[in-house]
């Protein structure tokens, strides 16, 4: 993810190369242009594609419908009725609603503070002027090389030291702002927010805050949007620290799930009626402001 | 606001008697020099902050606990020196661990890359309901990667899992995707490529759209078709974004974790540790045997190595970016 915006620069300047070598003929449809729609082979194989997408989690579903006997008797081919037995199955066996309202927690915390904080650190980045901001700039970036995943042993050493493992706080708190986020919203803002606007409320009296607060912010909503939701489904979906520093009693979605697979490792069913339901509520957000999602990604990835 | 008002006030009210409006116009303007210059550097310190703590503190504390004896719960022992470095790299464990990286890795990211290639340059043409395919492919992200690595669990079960139950109808012999080490690489990588597939795509479908399209038509006019025009045109003009994509997926790779810690109950990697990565192997040792001595020492190797590739794909891109201008 950290790498997007920096892609496109690169394919940019070879387009344009290439677009220099080879341009100023005259108009004729390629892929993509304006001219003929595709055809059926196109809207086939990516209707595969979507297939395949989905398909994992509809046999989760086919799975998870039925009951513990179901795979040894064959495929199953249409949903049983069995999912809410097994829905209470998993609330049973693992603490299911605790487990949803932490990932809420942290996922929803962690998205704001990320986004305030980067928007915060981004507008300076992009619209302030300050002795060494280049080279810290340079540095953020550089962070982003360093895969955090590896100082797990200290960093789990600082936590116990502070007495917040098993608490909520181990997780929410490394994660409060990110680099990739002031990355992406130096990058945005800084061509989102004429300069001129910025002056103008500062001769008008406000204070580098207010500036913030009132050109600023409104200025960056669109990438703030993306971001956010790109936050909350990285936090939803991460395992590996939640896993080592959160108390079984007290975990987050994947946390759970992983425990579910170790108390119910036969019964399938279970299993997968537990994955269908960890998945849904991500699933919502995205059926919802996924659109916003994806034009980020693209966004991101051709901007410089 | 102020703007507005000196339009309707054109006439200026009283004023305070001179002394004390220059002194508080000199503590305004100083308070508002101090906003100019120092603002900025405490808009950016919660980043610099956090990540002291939380990201170079540990990086080098994790030496710090590497070369001394630590305990999960005695906590720091005595100074060994490199001894737990030897001790790591003399383990078979270590070097299975390695060995499981690099070939699940490969087994994700080779396959991927030419996926998303290929679903890219589909989704670049001139399509019907634009927004719904690229969401199509996006879906996969939205499940965690525990979620996928227990759906693929069952997917790839040895005795009732759907592959081997199609397998054998096709007439060939269940695979034991459980027990054989290429087998159970393969199935781990097949998750992280459904996951991570969809998510490049739109990456490289972004860098496609950016080829201007004239590009294509006087390709069209020579003769070039649609394939022609894809392996000639298209990869060649993508070559910076692809080589972005594997770096990025390297590092993300080589941490690969979550997908095989779920591939089976016990999570240690198989009966034989036939799938063990090396960010398992680092749980292992740290949280499992209680060695977070050793298992910061396999830190600090799994970050060399990440470096060494990181360093290795740099001269590989320079290499390439090169040829591709003296073309």
């Amino acid at each position: 993810m950290s790498s997007i915006p920096l892609i496109a620069q690169t394919a940019g300047k070879g387009a344009a190369k290439a677009a220099a070598r080879k341009g100023g003929r005259r108009r004729r449809p390629g892929p993509g242009g304006t001219g003929r729609r595709p055809g059926f082979i196109t809207y086939g194989f990516l209707g595969a594609v979507l297939l395949g997408s989905l398909f994992p989690l509809y046999w989760s579903f086919l799975v998870g419908s039925h009951d513990s006997t179901v795979l040894s008797r064959g495929i199953p081919l249409i949903p049983g009725g069995n999912f809410l037995a097994n829905a209470a199955e998993v609330m049973d066996s693992i603490p299911f609603w605790q487990a949803l309202g932490n990932s809420l927690v942290v996922s929803t915390v962690t998205a704001f503070s990320v986004v305030f904080f980067s928007t915060l650190a981004g507008f300076a980045f992009a619209k302030l002027k300050f002795r060494g901001s280049k080279w810290l700039l340079v540095f953020v970036i550089a962070t982003m090389a360093v895969p955090t995943q590896l100082g797990v042993v200290p960093l789990f050493i600082v936590m116990s030291r502070f007495g917040w493992t098993g608490s909520l706080w181990a997780v929410i708190i490394p994660a409060l702002v990110t680099a990739f986020g002031v990355f992406w919203m130096t990058q945005y803002i800084r061509e989102a927010l004429p300069d001129e606007l910025i002056e103008a409320v500062r001769v008008d009296g406000a204070s580098m805050i207010r500036a913030f607060w009132h050109v600023g912010l409104p200025a960056a909503r669109p990438a703030a949007a993306m971001l956010a939701l790109f936050t909350f489904m990285a936090t939803w979906t991460n395992f590996f620290w939640p896993f080592i520093v959160l108390d079984p009693s007290n975990p987050t979605l994947p946390v759970a799930l992983q425990l579910l697979q170790a108390a119910h490792f036969v019964d399938y069913s279970v299993v997968l009626a537990g994955a269908v339901l960890s998945t849904i509520p991500l699933l919502l957000v995205f059926v919802i402001a996924g659109r916003q999602l994806v034009s980020g990604i693209m966004q991101g990835a051709v901007k410089g | 606001m102020a703007i507005t008002d000196r339009g309707l006030k054109p006439a200026p009210p009283r004023r305070p008697p001179e002394s004390r409006r220059v002194r508080r116009i000199a503590f305004s303007h100083r308070l508002s020099h101090w906003d100019v210059k120092f603002s900025p550097y405490l808009y950016i310190s919660p980043f610099f902050l956090l990540f002291a703590i939380t990201g170079l503190f540990p990086l080098g504390y994790t030496a710090w606990v590497s070369i001394h004896n630590w305990n999960l719960i005695g906590g720091q022992g005595e100074f060994t020196g490199l001894e737990n470095y030897s001790f790591v790299l003399s383990q078979p464990f270590f070097w299975n661990a390695v060995g499981n990286t690099f070939s699940i890795f490969l087994l994700s990211s080779v396959p991927q890359v030419v996926a998303a290639l290929v679903i890219a340059a589909f989704l670049d043409a001139n399509l019907r309901a634009k927004t719904f395919w690229r969401m199509g492919v996006l879906i996969p992200f939205v499940v965690a990667p525990v979620a996928v690595g227990l759906i693929f669990n069952n997917l790839f079960a040895d005795q009732f899992g759907l592959v081997n139950e199609i397998l054998r109808f096709l007439g060939f012999e269940g695979i034991r995707w459980h027990s054989d080490a290429t087998a159970s690489h393969v199935a781990i990588a097949t998750m992280v490529n459904f996951r991570w597939t969809g998510y490049n795509t739109l990456i490289f479908l972004a860098a496609m759209q950016a080829i201007p399209r004239d590009v294509y038509e006087s390709a069209a006019i020579d003769g070039a078709g649609r394939l022609r025009q894809f392996f000639s045109l298209t990869v060649p003009m993508l070559r910076p974004t692809v080589i972005f994509v594997v770096i990025t997926s390297t590092i993300g790779g080589l941490q690969i974790f979550d997908e095989p810690r779920v591939f089976d109950q016990y999570g240690l990697g198989g009966s034989d540790r036939q799938w063990q990565t090396l960010t398992m192997y680092i749980w292992e040792l740290g949280w499992g045997q209680r060695n977070f001595g050793r298992a910061s020492a396999v830190a600090w190797l799994l970050f060399l190595i990440i470096v060494l590739i990181a360093v290795l794909n740099f001269f590989i891109t320079r290499r390439i970016a090169n040829q591709g201008g003296a073309k």
